[in-house]
């Protein structure tokens, strides 16, 4: 068994209105697997539909291949878009409370509670009520209760929300810390660059409808048009452009260098490989920038949700 | 796994140990009290007021009769006009003046009595004024018409109908008092707490949307649990408050009449007095107190208890989860309004059909057709048991009321499960009824 969650053909209509149209997903175990999507798309539903909390329609979901029961949720830890705590309650009863809720022991959880608290450096907090915190305090605990149980599997609803970067650097880290000791990451954000960051996988859903998904260097491959982004010193700039037109399909492109060289996007044919490009420019001048023009999550994003 | 216990221990411990909680725990019976302080001294203080009257009785057929008591002091005046005896009274600072002009014809003498004083005079006052001179004008007019009114006094006779039903039990107008005492309190109990803690369920449930908590307490248990968790929770919260306040309440009654010396049974009879002297003459109080508290335990007290718990929770039950799930519809208190209505107006008809309806006839059609209907009948029933319902139609009752309870827990949770994760508009009845079909 590769996949730690599989979604079979999942639907779920709220009367008139479809949330999720026949929407399967496979989440790899030990990856960090983005669910992406404009605003209203669905995500929220198809994670609460892993939760239990929103039964489906139509479809059925495996956790570690069993369909999912009730008594999965100790082995899953899930930290909502809407998330808060009780105000008027003390930190370290309230963790204690959520982590009873997840089933684990008093004791357990109170050490492993002490442990996380040493580590992110609140140790101090224990005795103070939530309304005490600032809000990215609060979210530290919120993750902390989120993770504590050790579950299989992590789904993280805009995790980074609410944090400074600092705060979020160490976040993303547990994260990544979390995914080396073996948990499978569910991450619903709009934050392209932490897909681009952590994500190995990605599905994309659009208007109740996955549109795509799949390993994010495969799609990324799959999105490439074989264009380069090149600069070149040459003493007569508009020959050179010319002459490259002649050969291949040429634009202007824009990145930071430190000097006044001909920027230029070089879109290949299918013929034609990179070496060829390669071997060509260095004959006509001094290269100083040549890089394969690879799409990013953004782009990817962007182009999907408007073709759809 | 059962998370209900848990949910349970915490919703019960946040608000007992919840300062607001306590202090109010604590301090209303204080309240209470002293406000019951303030009131039995200003009586008393308003009766301990020596009272001035002025007679001029041109008549000269009353004015014997008026002997000063502890309260009232009587100045007969005589032989002085009206207007100058006014101008007396009015310079002394009495409290009124009674005039009685002179009475041609007995039958008529109302017209010929006349109370003057500067503020309206208290309606106890002129009763007795009116008691004693009708009495005296009565025998003055019984000997003008040769009739002895001691005859007539000695030849009366005093009746008190014993009742007894079918099967042989005896009872008597003080055991209504009873019935009626038992029941009125089962059903504001049942009332009050109603209100009370419906509403510190609402809350909670509001205050965990607000703080939006909920989407992570609900991934760990189903909302049912928490519902009912949260129910249970305050109602054990209640039943802490309530037990508490009766043991401070009674202490403290205890203490503050020992301290004031105020003697309880006294203060009753005072009170009751003008009540008991348009009834029955007087009579001794004390046997009326033992006799209450015998009718008392004669009631059929195990049947009144059982009935008493399993009406009072699954009423309590049936309208807490309606308040459960209103909380989870709206999204803060000040949105409540248009749903309390439809809880509230029940719980109204039937504290008043109990308070009027079943006092006057317990087993009339309108008392009976309340007693079995859901909404109002755990409180007319219980205003109804003491005076004897057969045991089916308590059954039925509560058959009727536990069924309408699973009901209304199966609405609330599919209200509740939709409500907890919506945000935003405030819903409106028609949304709420496609919630429970989801």
């Amino acid at each position: 068994m590769n996949n730690l969650l599989e979604a079979h053909s999942v639907s779920k209509n709220f009367g008139n209105f479809t949330a999720l149209n026949n929407v399967s997903i496979a989440v790899p175990k030990g990856s960090i697997f983005g669910l992406l999507g404009p605003n209203g798309a669905g995500k929220t539903t198809l994670i609460r539909v892993i939760n239990q909390i929103t039964m489906p329609d139509t479809g059925h979901v495996l956790l570690d291949g069993e369909p999912l029961q009730r008594h999965h949720i100790q082995n899953i830890g899930y930290l909502p878009e809407e998330r808060g705590l009780y105000k008027s309650m003390k930190v370290g009863e309230q963790a204690l409370y959520l982590a009873k809720l997840k089933g684990m022991h008093k004791t357990e959880a109170k050490k492993r509670l002490l442990d996380w608290f040493e580590r992110l450096e609140i140790g101090d907090w224990w005795n103070k009520k939530i309304q005490e915190l600032s809000k990215g305090m609060a979210q530290k605990i919120q993750f902390v209760v989120t993770v504590l149980h050790q579950p299989k599997l992590l789904i993280f609803d805009e995790p980074f929300s609410g944090f400074d970067p600092i705060n979020a650097n160490i976040i993303k880290n547990e994260i990544l810390r979390l995914r080396e000791e073996g948990a499978t990451v569910i991450f619903s954000t709009h934050r392209m660059e932490s897909v681009e960051e952590l994500c190995d996988h990605i599905a994309l859903i659009h208007k109740s409808n996955k549109v795509l998904d799949g390993n994010l260097n495969a799609i990324k491959r799959e999105y490439k048009t074989n264009t380069f982004e090149i600069g070149i010193n040459v003493s007569n700039a508009k020959d050179v452009e010319q002459q490259l037109n002649e050969r291949f399909h040429v634009s202007a492109a824009n990145f930071k260098s430190l000097g006044d060289e001909l920027k230029l996007n070089i879109k290949l044919s299918e013929k034609d490989t990179a070496n060829d490009l390669l071997n060509y420019l260095t004959t006509k001048g001094q290269l100083s920038h040549f890089v394969e023009v690879v799409p990013s999550a953004n782009d990817i994003f962007i182009q999907t949700v408007k073709n759809n | 796994m059962n998370h209900l216990p848990l949910i349970i221990k915490r919703e019960y411990l946040t608000k007992v140990k919840n300062k607001a909680f306590i202090l109010m725990t604590f301090l209303s019976p204080l309240i209470m009290i002293a406000l019951i302080s303030i009131v039995v001294y200003l009586i008393q203080m308003n009766t301990s007021k020596v009272r001035q009257i002025s007679i001029l009785d041109e008549s000269g057929l009353v004015k014997q009769i008026f002997k000063d008591t502890e309260n009232t002091k009587y100045n007969i005046l005589d032989g002085i006009s009206l207007e100058n005896a006014k101008e007396i009274v009015k310079e002394k600072g009495d409290y009124g003046l009674l005039h009685i002009l002179k009475i041609d014809n007995l039958n008529e003498a109302s017209k010929s009595i006349r109370f003057y004083s500067e503020d309206s005079p208290s309606i106890s006052l002129i009763s007795s004024l009116d008691d004693k001179i009708e009495k005296e004008l009565t025998n003055i007019n019984m000997y003008r018409m040769d009739v002895n009114p001691e005859i007539i006094e000695s030849s009366k006779i005093n009746i008190d109908i014993a009742q007894e039903s079918f099967d042989g039990e005896k009872t008597s107008e003080i055991d209504s008092g009873a019935k009626i005492v038992f029941g009125v309190i089962a059903g504001y109990l049942l009332f009050m707490f109603i209100i009370i803690y419906g509403n510190m369920i609402m809350r909670s449930v509001i205050e965990e949307k607000t703080s939006r908590i909920i989407e992570v307490i609900i991934s760990s248990v189903k909302p049912v649990q928490l519902m009912l968790g949260k129910i249970i929770g305050t109602s054990l919260v209640g039943i802490t408050q309530f037990v508490i306040w009766i043991i401070l309440g009674s202490v403290l009654i205890v203490v503050v009449s020992l301290i004031f010396d105020i003697d309880i049974t006294q203060m009753n009879m005072s009170q009751q007095e003008t009540i008991q002297h348009a009834i029955q003459g007087s009579g001794d109080k004390m046997k009326d107190i033992q006799g209450f508290m015998n009718a008392f335990f004669k009631l059929p007290l195990t049947n009144l208890i059982i009935a008493f718990i399993l009406f009072f929770i699954s009423g309590y039950l049936l309208y807490s989860s309606l308040y459960a799930a209103i909380g989870a519809a709206v999204d803060n208190e000040t949105d409540t309004q248009q749903f309390m209505m439809p809880i509230i107006l029940p719980l109204i008809l039937a504290v008043y059909v109990g308070g009027f309806t079943v006092i006057e006839d317990p087993h009339g059609t309108i008392s009976t057709i309340f007693s079995f209907i859901p909404f109002t009948s755990p409180v007319v029933m219980l205003m109804r048991i003491p005076f004897g319902v057969p045991i089916w139609q308590q059954i039925l009752s509560l058959l009727i009321l536990i069924g309408t309870f699973m009901g209304t827990v199966w609405f609330a949770a599919k209200i509740y499960r939709i409500g907890i994760l919506m945000y935003g508009k405030k819903p409106s009845y028609k949304e709420l009824i496609k919630w429970v079909k989801y």
